[in-house]
């Protein structure tokens, strides 16, 4: 066999695994959700923790968006429709895409190298052995986790962007504040504020899926550890993307 | 008998590890398994707990057959086992009583209070009542692999398996866990195995003793009898001389050729 076979069949063999292992992962989730206080806490750990970095995002992001959204409008003269550019590029791109890439860097690392500790200590085993099942008890719990916190985290990068764009765009470029919130109000309809929310659940469900995957099936070893934490954010990374065309696509 | 293994035969990708091993475990006795690093000692428990299935021959656990049972049923037999592993394996995002109240959580709807006296006298029994608050991280090799036990016998199993529970104590924390399995075999009944390379030390506390070699058991009996052997192979290991079967070099091309050679 060629080496761009064999590749292409490790590619596929992947593919194949990781889903059988999300519908072991959904499998778990049902009784996983007895157990509310085990969800939250990884609503907490993968949510929660990954706010400032979040927040600080949205916040350039937004102000990028301001000044660059002014420029370019400025030369058509239609500088008024910052406004709606600005909450229409967050809500349906710029939130749930940028908070994916930094939930894989953040929370996806955090998932991966901590299952895959557990699973080079013999943690894993350890619960099999006392009859306890670890996809339900480690990896469910912490998949739902990253599930219920995307869209929670995108809809605050969304927020925080607006409020920087207007903080550009009003405070600092002089458009009218009352144009801009109309413009705004005006132009978000409800499909496009479903267009961000099933975006980042999406992207939710996928980053946590590999992040808890790559984990759970990691080498034993410090390398094994490492390999798999890279894998996941450069995974994370180009599905995230990938899926963003076919969900705005499909929203056309 | 508890654990009866009969005639397993298993290969890992292609490499044979066991060519029918056949071993008992008697209720109520200390039962070691020695052999050399690397003569699947380790895969033999997982044998056992029914982690992996044996590709010929029979791992009896309490008379049933392990490879044919569902996941429900291997779940059940699990808890009648307790197993202690090399390096604790306590959960690391867990204090030390949470960690042997977690078996505990899991499978019973007992309240708190009776948790928290049963989770205390474990402790108690491991000596580490006082350590109750601390979080694995804090622990010591050998105090690590104390609580490991402590959440080993909280759900009162009838077996108790050790994996290599003497490696890297220093003397004191080997004396604590040697004097521990002797206790907890000789006051609460447990069935135990160990499986160890440590033969002093482990020879000191078994009943009965298999050394595995090759893939198979090279020979059965009281550790004295194994002592006692007439088999250099079996001598060699017990009293951990140079000179026997075994060699100490890794198979080599000639030392002087290679080292007068340009290669």
């Amino acid at each position: 066999m060629s080496n761009g076979s064999a590749v292409r069949l490790e590619g596929v063999r992947r593919l194949g695994a990781t889903a059988i292992f999300l519908v072991r992962l959904v499998a778990a989730s049902v009784p996983a959700l007895a157990r509310p206080r085990l969800i939250v806490n990884q609503i907490y750990n993968a949510g929660a923790r990954s706010l400032i970095i979040i927040m600080l995002s949205g916040l350039f992001v937004g102000m990028v968006l301001g000044l660059q959204g002014f420029q370019l409008l400025q030369r058509f003269g239609s500088e008024d429709v910052l406004g709606s550019a600005a909450a229409l590029g967050l809500l349906k791109e710029l939130g749930p895409v940028i908070t994916a890439l930094l939930f894989a860097g953040r929370a996806g690392t955090a998932l991966t190298s901590e299952i895959g500790l557990m699973r080079a200590t013999d943690q894993l085993t350890a619960m099999q052995i006392m009859a306890v099942d670890p996809m339900r008890y480690v990896a469910a719990p912490r998949f739902l986790g990253g599930v219920i916190a995307m869209p929670l985290l995108a809809a605050i990068f969304g927020l925080i962007g607006l409020f920087g764009a207007q903080l550009i765009g009003v405070q600092l470029m002089g458009v009218d504040s009352g144009v801009f919130w109309s413009q705004t109000q005006d132009s978000v309809r409800l499909r496009d504020v479903t267009e961000g929310i099933v975006k980042s659940v999406v992207f939710g469900i996928a980053c946590s899926l590999i992040a808890v995957y790559e984990g759970y099936n990691a080498e034993r070893t410090a390398a094994g550890v490492g390999l798999a934490t890279t894998r996941t954010v450069v995974a994370s990374s180009v599905l995230t993307l990938l899926l963003d065309y076919v969900l705005t696509a499909a929203f056309l | 008998m508890v654990i009866d293994v009969r005639d397993v035969h298993f290969a890992i990708g292609g490499r044979s590890i066991f060519q029918g091993v056949n071993l008992t475990a008697r209720r109520g006795r200390i039962t070691a398994i020695m052999g050399p690093s690397g003569t699947g000692k380790t895969t033999l428990l997982r044998l056992i707990t029914a982690q992996i299935a044996a590709d010929r021959g029979q791992v009896l656990a309490f008379g049933s057959d392990v490879a044919t049972l569902g996941t429900k049923q291997v779940y059940a037999l699990r808890r009648r086992m307790g197993m202690l592993f090399q390096n604790g394996a306590l959960l690391t995002d867990l204090d030390v009583f949470e960690n042997v109240a977690f078996p505990v959580r899991e499978h019973t709807d007992l309240p708190e209070p009776l948790i928290r006296k049963l989770v205390l006298t474990k402790l108690q029994a491991v000596g580490l009542r006082g350590a109750a608050e601390l979080m694995p991280g804090e622990l010591s090799g050998g105090m690590a692999r104390r609580v490991a036990l402590a959440r080993a016998i909280v759900m009162d199993p009838e077996v108790l398996i050790y994996d290599e529970p003497f490696v890297g104590l220093d003397p004191i924390s080997l004396g604590m866990i040697l004097r521990l399995v002797k206790r907890m075999n000789e006051a609460l009944g447990i069935t135990s195995l160990i499986v160890s390379h440590d033969v002093q030390e482990v020879s000191s506390i078994a009943d009965d003793s298999y050394l595995l070699s090759g893939g198979r058991v090279a020979a059965a009996g009281s550790p004295a009898q194994l002592r006692d052997s007439d088999s250099p192979a079996v001598r060699q290991f017990m009293t951990g001389g140079a000179e026997g079967p075994v060699a100490f070099h890794y198979p080599a091309p000639d030392y002087l050729a290679q080292l007068l050679g340009d290669v």
